[in-house]
């Protein structure tokens, strides 16, 4: 693949031209903030969180799915980004019930971690405090639909990564649910091999590991890169 | 290819029949379940679980998918079914007045079957017939230039021992 120049935060950049923005701009130690994407799986651009400005176009680009291109300029962090990430993520938080001082994942969460990078210091948008339940069925694993920010990190490894495809998101808008098989307790869900990926991938404490109280669950998110290098490209680094 | 359901119920090899004429290709699903509702009228996990199999899809992909969509019922429907469009320009025509005339008159919420399962209210965000505003789909037959009295005429055989 032939190089490309672009520029990104005013640093000159050579990067493949296969790459998105993303990737470069991490390879430049250049951070972006993201929620959705993981390494290991693919992109789907879903939070929006890791948006950018291509100079020459007046609409943000999701540096996730963006492939890097020749005399690209790009910023990554404007007063504009800023503050429509921070948007984000309120809208995130007044969405479910994301209660951190009693969340098996305080601590480990991207979610809380995210706020605090941002900025966050208040939610300006009214809360929905929607009826969610806990499905603690399966033997091993929960989920808490009250923490659940839709990100499809668990859909998209067990497709991908496991290839069960138990989850899947059903609804649409406020109503949407993370659902195993045919929307049944996880516990019944017989396309689950309890593999426990999901519950690594997740950002959030949605998925936890039963057993574990508040800010216990900690999440091995490499785990995933581990795996899939290991089967893509015969090594084992861990 | 495919197993026969069961049940032996007919419907299912109609479905098969719909199933085998897309090949069984997974990018039929929204095709295949919209003939599933038509022939079922609803759509019950046994269903959805059958057309997952054939198809080579997992079940909550296709779950996910009909629940996306809602022209796809997961209860069943009653004998009538009355949709009321309540998109913008139905709404700013009096919509709303159409929908608390049929709730009152039949006692029951937009969005559900009557008890007795004669009839189910439904509603839609515009059915794409604005210059008819306000309109009601009456057992899949649009009227459109609709009032309270118009509506409660048309429906009048609907309730009890008259045919439509």
């Amino acid at each position: 693949m032939n190089s490309i120049t672009l520029t990104i935060d005013g640093k000159l950049i050579s990067a493949p031209g296969d790459q998105t923005i993303l990737e470069a701009a991490r390879e430049n130690d250049i951070h972006i903030p993201t929620l959705c994407n993981l390494e290991g799986i693919s992109a789907v651009g879903a939070c929006r969180v890791c948006l950018v400005e291509v100079s020459g176009s007046n609409r943000l680009a999701p540096s996730c799915l963006t492939k890097v291109a020749e005399g690209m300029q790009v910023q990554t962090a404007t007063d504009r980004l800023r503050e429509y990430r921070k948007m984000i993520v309120e809208l995130l938080f007044a969405e479910r019930n994301h209660i951190c001082s009693v969340c098996v994942a305080n601590g480990n969460c991207e979610l809380q971690d995210l706020a605090v990078t941002v900025g966050m210091d208040h939610v300006r948008y009214e809360y929905q405090y929607p009826s969610c339940s806990v499905d603690v069925t399966h033997k091993e694993f929960g989920v808490d639909h009250n923490r659940c920010i839709l990100c499809t990190r668990c859909v998209r490894v067990c497709d991908e990564v496991e290839g069960a495809h138990t989850w899947d998101v059903s609804g649409r808008g406020m109503q949407s649910r993370v659902i195993t098989d045919l929307n049944q307790p996880w516990g019944t869900a017989t396309s689950c091999t309890s593999c426990g990926k999901c519950v690594q991938a997740c950002p959030t404490g949605a998925l936890f590991r039963q057993g574990s109280t508040v800010a216990e669950m900690k999440k091995d998110r490499e785990l995933l890169d581990f795996l899939m290098t290991a089967r893509e490209k015969k090594q084992w680094i861990g | 290819m495919t197993d026969a359901h069961p049940s032996g119920d007919k419907r299912f090899k109609l479905l098969d029949a719909s199933m085998k004429r897309y090949q069984f290709q997974p990018d039929a699903l929204i095709e295949v379940l919209h003939k599933a509702q038509d022939l079922f009228g609803h759509l019950d996990h046994d269903l959805l679980l059958y057309i997952a199999r054939n198809l080579k899809l997992p079940p909550s992909r296709v779950y996910g998918v009909a629940t996306f969509y809602h022209l796809f019922s997961f209860t069943p429907k009653g004998e009538h079914t009355c949709l009321l469009c309540l998109g913008t320009a139905c709404y700013v025509k009096g919509a709303a007045k159409l929908q608390a005339t049929l709730e009152k008159q039949w006692d029951l919420k937009l969005g559900d079957t009557r008890s007795d399962g004669k009839m189910s209210l439904l509603g839609a965000r515009c059915v794409g017939a604005c210059g008819l505003a306000p309109v009601a789909v009456l057992d899949g037959k649009v009227s459109g230039n609709l009032n309270p009295e118009a509506l409660l005429q048309l429906v009048k055989g609907w309730d009890g021992d008259g045919t439509r």
